[in-house]
């Protein structure tokens, strides 16, 4: 039976929720908001919220010194490269450990998971050592590798989880009726696991996005992410805080369009999965 | 057979022409920071090309430390990815001794003049008498003040005032009702943070680093004094959260008017004195850092240079960008396109021998004498077997640096006394140097 929710609850529920939202959508409020202020009122104390002379300058500027185009496009490129080729290994490697699991899957899994404890400057020069040797460098193919390989283990575990859930009994219904291997993953678990591979690719682009480490470091110019551009805005010795919120906001506004618009699917895909 | 010898001439002296040609063509990378200095010789860089058509400049600008790390990767591997790097005076000797740097003594422009780099700056950039990186601006540190507080306070600033002066006007400047404060300085943990800042004042006051068998000195006098009289000004007279205070928060301070002084980089006075972003514009005096009579100032001194990493495959067209960006015609560029008083300050001599700068940057003559004031090879009043003003120039000193800025930063912040600090940061050179093998 259904617990009964009075409006005074739900209400409560709701204002608490939205105190939660603006708390936590704070920051990039206030990112976007200095975006539109000059230096000078970006630094203002007390702080002015939206009573000033809203100026786009600063985008200008931004543009007129940076190709943010040529940035955008290898983040799309380094993110979706990266995911798609993630998924691609990830899916059979899910499929087999969540339905045909073996004595150390288990171990697999949580050593899989162990990689992502090792502090990432750890390893920086033997992989720097290793793509200058295979003169791949400040290339798509090297940073589409690296970032597939750090995001494999979450991948993994969260397709893991959302083919956990699919009744085995359907799989031996397919296999009955003489499914192959192929056929029983590309024409019966793949559909039924489509929020599940949607939330996960979803959270594979947001992470990839946003990675900062290995795409700073990795990168010159010819595969330089947005995580770059936005890098090269900070000053220690300058006030450039405007500037450096329209270069931010530019390099968050498509991810945080594209999570606008599948919210259900991340939503669904985080409860229902992994973490749930 | 004349004819055979002028056609060999001939043909030899265009094959010279063509390799020259040749060798000034491709594309330069070049990694900056993201300072206004850098951000403006980017915009200028169409007279290069025109100067150099076949010579491509594809631009990396990062934050100070993302800079760092990204070079010093590249080049301690032999990466490659950079043709021109920006780097500051702290690396200069360390890489340059390392063999990591291209020598710049030859392959320069023939109007690259190296005699007129300011002695004080090219000291830092030389290693074994081979010059390894060209300045692009250099900078000391000085004492900013508001010319109308310190009227209000019945005080006149000396040129060159001492620290107790200095707390004398920050107790007279402080309206704590009002907002202001005596005295803004740096507090955030860091080596090229309050680290410089403190590593320079100590200087000040008879501290260092090291003896002359690199024995660590926190336990000495002169640190105890250092840190108690930079922890009564801050605290008395300083704003509140200090300890988290670095450049850009001081500058914030400073241009919204809640400064009485603020003592930090040279670069600084241009901010202040811009009316665009500075409120007090119009009332900013300037003096040289204090001093305890022991015949060293608390002034540091600072260049950020264009070097070549010697794994570069491009060198001779980085020699060509270096000796435009860093020559004497860049800086007519720039006062012609901006102005004289956006010219890249404190590199050369000839530019403060130049009225029309000295009449455009009222701050000029200050920075100049404090640059002068720096002996990075004789920093402080003792004997020391290291050269810096504000950083001591060994490999292990950024590490070293930072932890010993923690528990100084942390003394600010009232977690530990001043003694606990000075031990603590004792504790940590003694270890870490022994660890290093001194």
């Amino acid at each position: 039976m259904a617990r009964a929710v009075t409006p005074q609850k739900k209400a409560l529920w709701t204002v608490l929720a939205w105190i939660v939202g603006l708390i936590i959508f704070f920051p990039i409020l206030w990112i976007i908001l200095t975006s539109f202020k000059t230096e000078a009122t970006a630094i203002a104390d007390p702080p002015v919220w939206f009573f000033f002379d809203w100026t786009t300058e600063n985008y200008g500027i931004v543009q007129d010194r940076s190709d943010y185009f040529r940035f955008l496009w290898n983040s799309v490129i380094l993110s979706v490269g990266s995911t798609a080729v993630g998924i691609l290994i990830a899916v059979p490697a899910a499929w087999s450990m969540a339905f045909v699991p073996g004595r150390r899957t288990k171990d697999i899994l949580m050593w899989m998971l162990s990689t992502k404890m090792l502090p990432a400057v750890g390893v920086l020069f033997p992989i720097v050592l290793i793509a200058k040797w295979l003169n791949m460098y400040d290339s798509y193919i090297l940073l589409i590798g690296v970032l597939t390989l750090i995001n494999l283990p979450i991948i993994v575990w969260m397709l893991y989880t959302y083919f956990k859930e699919i009744p085995v009994d359907i799989l031996e219904a397919a296999r009955m009726d003489g499914a192959t291997l192929r056929s029983e993953i590309l024409y019966i678990l793949t559909p039924m696991a489509i929020p599940g591979i949607a939330s996960t690719v979803l959270l594979n682009i947001i992470l990839a996005w946003n990675e900062a480490f290995w795409t700073l470091n990795l990168t010159t110019v010819s595969a330089a992410p947005l995580t770059k551009f936005i890098a090269s805005y900070s000053s220690p010795e300058g006030l450039f805080f405007a500037k450096l919120s329209a270069a931010s906001t530019m390099a968050i506004a498509p991810i945080l369009i594209l999570g606008w618009f599948s919210q259900k699917q991340l939503v669904r895909g985080l409860t229902f999965g992994a973490v749930k | 057979m004349t004819t055979t010898i002028r056609a060999l001439l001939g043909a030899s002296a265009l094959c010279a022409v063509g390799t020259l040609a040749a060798a000034q063509e491709g594309t330069v990378t070049i990694a900056t920071v993201n300072n206004g200095d850098m951000i403006r010789m980017q915009g200028l860089t169409d007279d290069f090309t025109a100067q150099y058509p076949d010579i491509t400049l594809e631009w990396v600008t990062l934050e100070e430390n993302v800079l760092r790390q990204n070079v010093t990767t590249d080049i301690a591997t032999g990466g490659g990815q950079y043709d021109v790097i920006t780097i500051g005076t702290y690396e200069v000797p360390i890489w340059g001794a390392n063999d990591w740097l291209v020598s710049l003594d030859e392959g320069m422009a023939e109007d690259w003049n190296s005699s007129d780099i300011l002695p004080a700056i090219a000291g830092g950039l030389t290693v074994d008498g081979t010059l390894y990186a060209a300045p692009f601006y250099g900078e000391s540190s000085m004492v900013m003040y508001r010319t109308d507080l310190m009227e209000q306070a019945g005080l006149e600033m000396p040129d060159a005032p001492t620290w107790d002066f200095i707390r004398q006007a920050a107790e007279a400047m402080t309206d704590e009702e009002a907002e202001i404060y005596g005295i803004c300085l740096r507090g955030k943990a860091g080596w090229g943070e309050n680290m410089a800042f403190l590593t320079a004042m100590g200087n000040s006051f008879g501290a260092r680093w090291f003896d002359e068998d690199w024995n660590a000195q926190f336990d000495s006098e002169a640190w105890a004094n250092t840190l108690n009289f930079y922890l009564d000004l801050m605290t008395n007279y300083g704003p509140p959260g200090a300890a988290n205070n670095g450049f850009n928060e001081n500058l914030a301070l400073f241009q919204q008017g809640k400064c009485g002084m603020w003592i930090d980089a040279t670069v600084a006075a241009s901010f202040v004195t811009n009316p665009t972003d500075s409120t007090v514009a119009d009332s900013v005096g300037f003096a040289l850092a204090p001093d305890n009579g022991l015949g060293k100032r608390g002034n540091w001194l600072w260049a950020w240079s264009l070097a070549i990493p010697s794994s570069s495959d491009n060198v001779d067209a980085a020699k060509a960008f270096i000796s435009w960006a860093t020559g004497q015609g860049y800086t007519e560029l720039v006062a012609s396109e901006e102005g004289w008083a956006n010219v890249p300050p404190g590199t050369r001599t000839s530019l403060y021998e130049n009225e029309e700068y000295l009449a455009a940057a009222p701050f000029a003559q200050m920075t100049l004498d404090s640059i002068n004031a720096a002996d990075p090879t004789n920093p402080a009043v003792d004997p020391v077997p290291y050269t810096g003003v504000q950083f001591v120039a060994i490999p292990e000193f950024a590490g070293i640096g930072t932890q010993v800025g923690q528990q100084f930063s942390a003394a600010l912040a009232g977690q530990m006394t001043a003694e606990e600090a000075l031990a603590s940061a004792q504790e940590i050179t003694t270890d870490e140097m022994e660890a290093a093998g001194y």
